[in-house]
């Protein structure tokens, strides 16, 4: 709930993006993870003497469509500035971001509060930056060792106002924002892989207080599963230093996920004077109006419209609509099913059903073409395969493919609606159960399901279901 | 196409020359290095390129492929650059040979010469005189002879100063003329490539071949590169504004005199000649020590002891590590600007002083852009307040030693090219005049410095 014994929490979250570019921010190297350590670097991102950074296109479209995509004001001037500060994995001794004129402002984004049903997080700053190296300290013993690749990677920072309320809505939202981020094919949101971080700021208030409390900033949360641990421990130290008379003390903390628990940051890594001025190696960014119209034409429809769409067009309830575009690649297999003439319904639940499964299991590939799943749909409408028989037909078009009613066929699941041959079925099943008939005519009707259950045994599957219940309710009527 | 003879000829040519102007301190590669190099480079080198086999010296700031690049610090001694930089390819393309490394102030900075670890350059006539700086040591190797012509770099007058007071021309192109990629950058939103040369030719040429777009460099205009004015018959049509803020009445009375001799010759030669007035003038030198600072600081901050240069290990942690390096690897005047330039950009002074200064930094290039607009072409000033002066004679005043700046550092702060050129001498003692011309009329200022050149005798005493 939104408060805890009269407490209200607020958290506003900061949001680190990286943006998916084939290479970095200001140079040529390669901005792709996980290759062997100080491999992606150049003069310009090692800031060797002399070398200066140009920015990179990709990153500045990307970064734009992600404005735009949280319904910012883009800017047609922003500023790239020096962020100061000495560290190892920091070559140039200073990071390129924007500070006084940002990229975008003002922006919003609509997400489903656990607490609260529709919500809207207020964006208020979308800004451009290029990534640090990456410190390693468990590496080599008593040293630390420094790998640059990352160094240059293109990020945005997404700052929202103090409008969460709790740790599941804040955790709601970034749900949402990496769902929008990916789906405008802006980011891979992979927190894992550090593509996307977050920090929050937190602080507690009486319920019905209108200032703010005195916040610290919760940083270090690298997994979207310990978004709500992190915030919540953070929520629950500031209540408890508040209810025994202490007072909250302006901060930064780090959470441990191993031991969830949040520590204060060493007072020396923090109290950093940035000294941010406007970066004299970079031109004002200047964005023609073009520009921005030509980002704003290659976004895709984003999940919160396509979601009334779906339930306007398909006649999806909101649930379903919504678990169809929690992922673009899955909303647009669905359409293309539902285009190829399925039932928009039976299209839907098989859709949630078996494709989402298949999918889970394998690597979140749609195996099954979506044309196929179309036909097969159509089968089992049209009666020619029962709904179970078309699972097993589904399994074996996702494992070789093939066309639906030859499979079907080969694997001989087209259902029998030959009366001839289903009332030899039926004769076989009444004659081996006797008693049951008896207790039937006795006026234990629901037996009938047990008979059609023993028939389809019978067939292997293959009995056509209502034209079996059928056949049975004439023969046990006489 | 010519052998590589004629080459081969200038490439020892220059290194005897080079070997025999040790007395000047003015060359940082050592002598064996340097001819081996030239040598090397002579048997190589692109014959047909306009200034084939013409041997350029390069201001130690600057990044080569064939030699260190030290910055006259101790923090990047025996640095060695993976990379070269854009003027240093173009040059090579053109045919040139990369005839060592100069000495300089540290870091660029300086106007003596005097702030380099590798010990003072020299003036070539008067050896208890400074060269000026920062690009004494490409100042004095032109004016006695040793190369036709080398590189510097301005970042508030480093190029025209040292040219001024070793009688050689001195360039400073347009901010964003030549690509600032490879040269070390000291304040980067002030920072030019410039050229030392014999004759406003010599100059011209290197320069018309370093200058031009250059994708590593966002700072670099999208331009074809500098063409090369002919040399006019007459400054007829020309109007040449007369800064009345340069003319002090405490000015030296020999920059005087031999300003006044070179105006009666631009009058001489046609041109219109009108006093105009730069009202802010008065407050570049202020405004140019913080912002050139505020950049350094942050541009310095690489230099650390973590990933080349020496390393002086305190061991204790990262931070002592810094401190040392940072400490021990750089010079006096170095760290004096590091801290002005932190202090006017910490929070609670940045609006004071950083801001100010770019406000003022506005005001200054707007003078000069009232002043084009009503007319006038070019500006001529003299290009120092003084000659030459004695080396210690302002190194205890940081103050005086930044006031010989005075005339040039408004060309950087405003962007505009600018070309300094002998005017005559006094008691031997070589005085420069310079034109200001507008953004990217290059040609238009070097017109008038041919013509101002051919007349001026600048060997004689005024």
């Amino acid at each position: 709930m939104a408060a805890t014994g009269g407490w209200e929490t607020v958290i506003g979250l900061e949001t680190h993006v990286q943006l998916r570019t084939r290479s970095k921010m200001f140079c040529g190297c390669s901005a792709v993870f996980g290759a062997r350590p100080n491999t992606n670097v150049c003069p310009v991102c090692l800031g060797l003497p002399g070398a200066l950074p140009v920015p990179n296109e990709q990153g500045l479209k990307l970064a734009t469509r992600a404005a735009l995509a949280l319904g910012c004001t883009v800017h047609a001037r922003s500023i790239f500035a020096r962020k100061n500060y000495f560290y190892p994995d920091l070559p140039k001794g200073y990071q390129i971001s924007q500070f006084e004129s940002p990229l975008a402002t003002e922006g919003s984004l609509s997400y489903l509060s656990p607490d609260r049903g529709l919500a809207t997080a207020t964006i208020e700053r979308l800004h451009i930056e290029e990534d640090a190296g990456k410190s390693l300290h468990d590496r080599f013993p008593k040293h630390t060792a420094v790998d640059l690749n990352r160094c240059g990677v293109p990020l945005i920072e997404i700052v929202t106002g103090p409008d969460f309320r709790s740790a599941p809505e804040a955790r709601a939202y970034l749900l949402t924002l990496k769902q929008v981020l990916e789906y405008a094919g802006i980011s891979d949101c992979d927190m894992e892989k550090g593509s996307l971080r977050v920090d929050a700021n937190v602080s507690v208030r009486r319920v019905g207080e209108a200032a703010l409390g005195t916040k610290t900033e919760v940083k270090n949360i690298n997994s979207f599963a310990y978004v709500e641990k992190a915030l919540l421990v953070e929520r629950d130290r500031q209540v408890a230093l508040l209810e025994s008379g202490g007072s909250v003390v302006q901060q930064t903390m780090l959470y441990d996920s191993k031991s969830n628990e949040v520590r204060p940051q060493r007072r020396k890594e923090e109290s950093h004077d940035y000294r941010y001025f406007p970066d004299p190696d970079l031109p004002p960014l200047v964005l023609r109006p073009e520009f921005i119209a030509e980002q704003h034409a290659q976004l895709p429809e984003l999940p919160a419209r396509k979601r009334e769409r779906f339930v306007a067009e398909y006649a999806l309830s909101v649930t379903d609509a919504a678990v169809l575009t929690a992922e673009r690649a899955v909303a647009e297999y669905y359409e293309k099913v539902a285009g190829a003439g399925a039932d928009p319904k039976a299209a839907a639940n098989w859709v949630m059903g078996e494709v989402l499964a298949d999918a889970k299991d394998h690597g979140e590939r749609l195996r099954v073409q979506p044309g196929a799943l179309a036909q097969l749909i159509a089968l089992v409408k049209g009666g020619i395969v029962s709904h179970q028989a078309a699972k097993r037909v589904f399994a074996e078009l996702a494992e070789r493919g093939g066309e639906p009613r030859t499979v079907a066929e080969a694997l001989g699941l087209v259902q029998v609606a030959d009366s001839g041959v289903l009332a030899g079925w039926v004769s076989d099943v009444l004659g081996a159960h006797t008693a049951e008939v008896g207790r039937y005519k006795g006026g234990e009707v629901k037996l009938l399901q047990f008979f059609v259950g023993q028939v389809m045994k019978a067939s292997r599957g293959k009995a056509d279901p209502k034209l079996t219940q059928r056949l049975l309710e004439e023969r046990l009527a006489s | 196409m010519s052998d590589t003879s004629d080459a081969l000829a200038n490439a020892r040519a220059a290194a005897d020359r080079i070997i025999k102007a040790k007395r000047l301190n003015a060359c940082l590669t050592p002598p064996k290095e340097l001819r081996s190099s030239l040598l090397r480079q002579a048997q190589t080198v692109h014959p047909s390129g306009v200034l084939y086999g013409m041997p350029v010296a390069i201001k130690d700031n600057i990044c080569t492929l064939e030699f260190t690049t030290t910055c006259g610090s101790k923090i990047l001694e025996g640095y060695r650059s993976p990379y070269e930089a854009t003027a240093i390819s173009k040059l090579k393309a053109a045919g040139a040979l990369i005839a060592g490394k100069t000495n300089c102030d540290e870091f660029a900075m300086g106007s003596s010469t005097e702030h380099s670890a590798y010990g003072r350059a020299v003036h070539p006539t008067d050896k208890a005189r400074v060269p000026g700086g920062s690009s004494g040591g490409s100042a004095a190797l032109v004016a006695a002879g040793v190369v036709p012509a080398a590189l510097g770099s301005e970042t508030g007058g480093s190029v025209r100063q040292p040219a001024s007071f070793c009688g050689v021309v001195g360039i400073k192109p347009t901010y964003g003329r030549v690509s600032r990629s490879g040269l070390v950058a000291f304040g980067s939103s002030l920072d030019q490539i410039g050229v030392l040369g014999r004759s406003v030719h010599d100059a011209a040429r290197v320069l018309s071949v370093i200058s031009g777009r250059d994708p590593k460099d966002a700072t670099c205009e999208d331009r074809d590169s500098l063409r090369l004015p002919t040399v006019p018959e007459s400054l007829q049509g020309f109007v040449i504004g007369i800064p009345k803020e340069y003319f002090p009445a405490d000015l030296d009375a020999g920059v005087r005199r031999a300003s006044d001799r070179a105006l009666r010759l631009l009058k001489e030669l046609g041109a219109a000649v009108r006093e105009v007035s730069l009202p802010h003038t008065a407050y570049a030198v202020p405004t140019y020590y913080i912002i050139a600072p505020a950049e350094a600081s942050s541009n310095l901050a690489r230099y650390d002891g973590a990933r080349y240069g020496p390393r002086f290990d305190g061991s204790l942690d990262v931070r002592a590590m810094y401190r040392r390096t940072r400490g021990e690897g750089f010079g006096a005047e170095v760290r004096r600007r590091i801290l002005v330039g932190t202090y006017v950009l910490s929070s609670g002074y940045y609006d004071a002083y950083y801001r100010k200064a770019q406000q003022m930094r506005a005001l200054i290039a707007q003078d000069f852009r009232n002043v084009f607009d009503r007319g006038v072409d070019l500006l001529f000033t003299p290009t120092t307040p003084t000659p030459a002066f004695k080396a210690g004679e302002k190194t205890a005043d940081p103050v005086a030693m930044y006031l010989s700046d005075a005339f040039t550092v408004t060309a950087n702060l405003a962007g505009l090219p600018a070309v300094s050129l002998p005017l005559g001498r006094i008691k031997g003692l070589s005085i420069g005049g310079q034109f200001i011309g507008q953004a990217f009329l290059e040609d238009e200022m070097l017109e008038a410095a041919y013509a101002l050149e051919r007349v001026v005798a600048a060997g004689d005493e005024v």
